[in-house]
């Protein structure tokens, strides 16, 4: 059983408790206790079920690399689930709950599993629910689903109250890690006077140094560490940040930090998370080591823990994770942890050491001590379900048969140490194998490189494979002054901190315990405790011919769990490699991806949620249309009314009013959002030839001319009015969504193609609110507002000027979208709600309606007129629209004329713009398409055109639709067929003029 | 004729720093050769200020020149003012290839002011905001969060930042937020 002792616990306040509950179990722990060690000085060494095959799971580690302390964390809207519990801080009332159980963590009957886990192996599922194929999505799935997994998804009805944010840091040196190694190479960097940023992911400096003990500078760790955080504290160029993990290390010396701000904490303000967005010219990471678990029988029952864990829950915590520990390793290191126990009072029954000779100084003071070794011995097998009762004791180079069995509570175990060298890995550093201590590490000739070619990340300390503290401590001085150098900083002149020499005898690579387990016994050594992978599933990968570590990572599930494999990953390639008789460095590694441990999605969205998920754009009159009934559309990041509604009306009968009203009298609309871009300079006119397909440079001053855009492959792109204002400057309207692109697209150009041209352009969009005033009553409310002539002959259709009305300065295009008398009026934006407001008041007397979006699309397909994005989709050419009058014939060039010249394009099968008419009156359904006699290549039904705008017209009182239709302009009253969303009902439609109303443009005119 | 009216009505908020629209602001766009000595003359002629170098903004009051790209110039003017000013620009520069506009109701301007300022800043900005990489007087145009933006510093602790008319409304939502007083970083002021 684990125990809190009464001494000892440097992390730990003992005078301050904590109250908690795991699985609605109230329990205490002190204040610094993380979640883990608050469980284990309760005695709670069952925490998780696993994940396939259900079996009792204990805490294995300390830190970032726990495979199986995974919890769901807090309540409700707070609920997160696969929260590590050595991760997580203690505070005060924290709920957690063990995952992956039912119906509860004692008794869980999905165990049921583990007694067919002989069928359970690598690829069962894939070999067993192949056939029939319909049973995996319904059947197969959603049981496979049910069982396993790990935490709760949260209710999706909740939302996630916390709040988030960015932050954007530039500096020089980036140290990932405040081990002593990080600070020691960020001391030396700093020196320097570099801008240097720290990053620890835990909540207090110095790492493992004080847990493994030694000494620094004639001090111990622990005041060392605080000494060098208090002289980097004093360096105004150094900035030292914990609880925020280096995440990721991307391209170009970015780099991800993911700072826990709020999570340690029972009651919260502020940001929960903080994204840091790093630039840093140079990357120290100085991320340390993770202790390796040894492959035997048994390693997963709880009791089982690395035994640098054993020893940080010992020294950090107070805590004897068992009163008796048996100690197993193939390296010198672990014989720290059977050491400290033991100074602690803790009974150690045995070190089994797998070496023949085992270890050297540390074993000798282990045995002065009065702890038994066993060399050149291996555990069989743990005894025990839901907690380690004993260790069957059997010869390391056999097959496990048992010579002695060990009563013990605890296993403490150390398969030797791998550097973490994740971070080295994300932008491309490649890894060397270590043969003499057994692990991959940096390659250093082979670094992540920067643009320049040079590399951009280095290794310190352990991460470097440095394993001793007086070595970890050389390398990181070396490296922090070897960056400040590269940067071009003197070099500093720090001095070397010194350790004493510490000679330890090589460990022993040991895969698997003993050398030759038999079957049953590899069939319960765990590789992967959170994906439930053992030797054995690895080995069966190996002889079903997947030789490559990617593959095999997938067809056994190795380290594919949150952890990512972060214990598991060398045991499993190691077992890979021997099964397939190569070295270790010839099968390699799979790839190391950011994150180095899972980030929440609230920091990666960071600010941007509710009121700012995303912009909203507002035109000057917004505010006046949501307090008039707006029905918002959203028009890229603009919301437009779609159509006001009044007291009990639908959105159907509100469009119908406007349109009516409109047509009828007088309607308003606020087309502030139309792009509105100036073109100026002696090449405007032949730059605007060039951009549209008609001809804009004979335009005269005053005057206006609808035009098309296309792309340079010829698809229709964008459309509008063009004004002339004087000799050298036009203004071009765009559709609404079009401003910024065709703006971009214009400058794209000029900057690019015709850098000669003398051509300015500026997109004013936004400077103006503009309101159309449309009717057969517009001349009389313009009158009415007084100020300018509006009459026929001084404003005639397509005629635009400048002038002032009711006050206001204004620029009165008189352009039409609707088939109405109509004027579009732009007034500066600070003015906007003024002048609509001037103008709903003078026009009363007409009834002046504003209208919204789906009025002006009736109003625009009554008149047959074009809208981008319905009768265009990126594949149709102004000739399908027979818009052949919009192209001019006389120019010699413009962007599109050569692609629409190629054979496809100029192919008489391409669809061709029509009117459509159902032979009822109904609606036509958007979208349907015109059925031809025969099938295709793929068994479906041939088509011969398809729907691209159809409505009510409330004008008519029947349906109207546009379309394109093979041959159609050929094909006038000819009746065709359109198939309804479900695939069958067939709609008779007869081919038309796509003019309905008002063919002869008398309304417009007048 | 009405008074011009602010995206905003003058919005603020206080927490880290104090956020406020400002304005009308009279801006006026010149996009030519900016190093043309015709272009030079007309330009430091009207505002009375130094011509700005590379992204300088040079600024006084509700007066100004802010350098936005090679070719394009912001000058800042008294809003009643531009009408004027943008005549007597067209004038002075007749036969030049310049182009000259009246903007100034095209976009929201807000003054951030306090010690938190840089902190505040690089919440949204992908922006080195350190006193040595933005010292005052020099002008950004980068993107706050989701939208475009400019932002100059005009002493250490007060800064000006715009963007589109249209966003006033969600650059003022963003700013608060991120001035939440619970939300010190303590990167650029320790």
């Amino acid at each position: 059983m684990s125990i809190r002792l009464a001494t000892g616990g440097r992390l730990i306040d003992r005078n301050s408790t904590v109250k908690f509950t795991f699985n609605g179990k109230s329990m205490t722990g002190a204040d610094g206790d993380t979640l883990a060690s608050a469980l284990l000085a309760n005695d709670q060494m069952l925490v998780g079920r696993s994940f396939k095959y259900h079996r009792p799971r204990g805490i294995v580690a300390s830190g970032a690399e726990e495979p199986n302390a995974l919890v769901n964390l807090g309540q409700g809207a707070h609920h997160e689930p696969n929260q590590r519990a050595t991760t997580t801080e203690l505070f005060p009332n924290l709920i957690a709950t063990s995952q992956n159980h039912w119906p509860s963590l004692e008794y869980d009957i999905g165990a049921l599993n583990g007694f067919f886990a002989r069928y359970l192996t690598a690829g069962f599922y894939y070999k067993t629910f192949m056939q029939p194929r319909a049973f995996w999505k319904h059947v197969y799935e959603p049981f496979i689903r049910q069982s396993a997994g790990l935490g709760k998804a949260p209710d999706p009805e909740t939302r996630d109250p916390d709040i988030y944010e960015h932050f954007y840091a530039f500096v020089d040196v980036l140290v990932v890690g405040g081990g002593v190694a990080g600070l020691q190479a960020a001391r030396a960097a700093g020196e320097s006077g570099a801008k240097v940023l720290v990053l620890e992911q835990t909540a207090f400096w110095g790492g493992r140094a004080p847990v493994d003990g030694g000494e620094i500078d004639g001090l111990s760790p622990d005041d060392w560490i605080k000494k060098t955080v208090q002289a980097l504290e004093a360096m105004p160029n150094v900035t030292l940040r914990t609880r925020n993990m280096g995440a990721g290390v991307y391209d170009h010396g970015y780099v991800l930090g993911y700072e826990r701000l709020t999570d340690h904490l029972a009651n919260t303000r502020g940001p929960r998370h903080r994204l840091w967005r790093i630039r840093a010219r140079q990357v120290i990471a100085a991320t340390g080591a993770i202790e390796r678990p040894i492959s035997f029988a048994g390693n997963d029952v709880p009791g089982v823990m690395l035994a640098s864990a054993a020893r940080d829950y010992l020294i950090n915590f107070g805590i004897a994770v068992g009163r008796k520990t048996v100690v197993v390793t193939n390296n010198d290191d672990a014989y720290r942890t059977a050491i400290a126990l033991k100074k602690a009072g803790q009974d150690v029954p045995v070190v089994i050491d797998a070496r023949e000779f085992g270890g050297g100084a540390l074993m000798q003071e282990a045995k002065a001590l009065g702890i038994r070794v066993e060399t050149g011995r291996a555990i069989a097998k743990v005894k025990g379900g839901k907690r380690v009762t004993g260790v069957a004791l059997c010869a390391m180079a056999g097959g496990g048969a048992m010579v002695e069995e060990i009563a013990c509570d605890a296993v403490a175990m150390s398969g030797g140490w791998s550097p973490v060298v994740h971070l080295w890995s994300h932008c491309g550093g490649k890894l060397t194998w270590d043969d003499e201590q057994s692990f991959f590490r940096p390659d250093s000739s082979k670094a992540p490189t920067g643009a320049d070619g040079q590399a951009f990340v280095v290794c310190a300390g352990a991460a470097d494979g440095h394993m001793h503290l007086r070595y970890v401590l050389q390398d990181a001085d070396l490296k922090g002054k070897g960056v400040a150098v590269s940067l071009g900083c003197d070099r500093p002149q720090t001095t070397l901190p010194t350790a004493p020499d510490s000679v330890e005898t090589p460990l022993m690579p040991v895969w698997l315990m003993p050398a030759n387990a038999w079957d049953d016994l590899r069939m319960k050594a765990w590789l992967d405790f959170q994906n439930d992978v053992k030797v054995s599933d690895v080995q069966l990968a190996a002889r079903e011919g997947y030789e490559s570590v990617e593959h095999t990572k997938r067809y056994t599930t190795l380290g594919m769990a949150t952890d990512q494999g972060k214990l598991s990953n060398i045991n499993g390639l190691a077992t890979l490699a021997a099964s397939l008789g190569e070295d270790i460095p010839n099968v390699g590694t799979t790839t190391f991806r950011p994150p180095y441990t899972p980030i929440s999605m609230g920091a990666i969205a960071g600010e941007a949620r509710g009121e700012i998920f995303q912009p909203l754009r507002k035109t000057p009159l917004h505010d006046w249309h949501e307090a008039n009934g707006a029905h918002w559309e959203p028009v890229g990041h603009w919301r437009r009314p779609y159509c006001f509604l009044r007291d009990g009306e639908d959105v159907e009968q509100a469009v119908h009013r406007e349109v009516l009203a409109t047509r009828n009298s007088l309607g308003l609309l606020d087309a502030s959002t139309l792009g509105k871009i100036i073109v100026k300079g002696p090449d405007a006119g032949r730059f605007l030839d060039m951009l549209y397909t008609n001809m804009m440079s004979t335009l005269k001053p005053g005057k206006c001319r609808y035009g098309l855009m296309c792309s340079e492959n010829g698809f229709l792109s964008d459309d509008g009015v063009v004004a002339r204002i004087d000799e050298d400057t036009f203004l071009c309207h765009t559709t609404t969504g079009g401003a910024d692109r065709i703006h971009a697209h214009m400058e794209e150009w000029l900057q690019t193609e015709w850098w000669d041209w003398q051509v300015y352009t500026a997109n004013v969009t936004e400077q103006y609110a503009q309101v159309a005033v449309v009717g057969p009553n517009a001349r009389k409310l313009l009158e009415k507002l007084g100020g300018m002539d509006v009459g026929k002959e001084t404003l005639p259709f397509m005629g635009w000027v400048d002038g002032t009305l009711a006050g206001f300065p204004v620029r009165v295009y008189r352009i039409s979208f609707s088939g109405e008398l109509s004027y579009e009026i732009a007034v500066p934006a600070h003015l906007g709600r003024a002048f609509w407001d001037k103008v709903l008041e003078a026009g009363a007397e007409w009834d002046a309606t504003p209208y919204g979006t789906e009025a002006l699309h009736i109003m625009r397909a009554e008149k047959g007129f074009i809208m981008i994005g319905d009768e265009t989709d990126g594949t149709i050419i102004p000739q399908d629209l027979g818009l052949h009058w919009a192209i001019s014939k006389k120019k010699d060039d413009y962007l599109g004329k050569r692609a629409q010249a190629r054979s496809h394009m100029t192919d008489p099968e391409r669809w061709q713009l029509v009117g459509l008419e159902t032979l009822d009156g109904s609606v036509l359904p958007d979208g349907a398409y015109a059925v031809a006699p025969g099938n295709n290549a793929n068994g479906q039904r041939n088509t011969q055109g398809r729907v691209t705008s159809t409505y009510h017209s409330p004008t008519l009182g029947k349906g109207i639709a546009m379309g394109l239709v093979r041959h159609g302009p050929d094909r006038m009253d000819e009746v065709i067929t359109f198939i309804g969303d479900d695939g069958e009902t067939e709609h008779k439609a007869r081919i038309v003029n796509p003019v309905f109303f008002d063919p002869e443009g008398e309304k417009q005119n007048v | 004729m009405s008074d011009p009216v602010l995206p905003l009505g003058s919005a603020s908020f206080d927490g880290l720093v104090e956020v406020r629209e400002i304005g009308p602001q009279g801006m006026i766009t010149l996009r030519g050769d900016l190093s043309a000595p015709e272009v030079i003359a007309a330009v430091t002629d009207l505002a009375g200020l130094e011509m700005p170098g590379l992204r300088g903004a040079n600024t006084a009051g509700d007066t100004g020149l802010l350098w936005m790209s090679p070719d394009e110039l912001l000058l800042l003017v008294p809003y009643r003012q531009a009408p004027a000013a943008v005549d007597r620009l067209t004038a002075a520069l007749d036969g030049q290839h310049v182009l000259i506009v009246n903007v100034s109701d095209m976009r929201a301007l807000f003054q951030l002011r306090g010690t938190q300022l840089r902190d505040v800043l690089a919440k949204l900005a992908p922006v080195d905001f350190a006193p040595e990489a933005l010292p005052a007087g020099e002008l950004r145009r980068t993107r706050f969060a989701q939208v475009a933006a400019g932002v100059w510093l005009l002493d250490d602790t007060t800064a000006r930042v715009f963007c589109f008319r249209s966003v006033a409304g969600y650059m003022f939502s963003l700013l608060s937020t991120v001035a939440d007083p619970d939300s010190q970083v303590g990167f650029h002021v320790k």
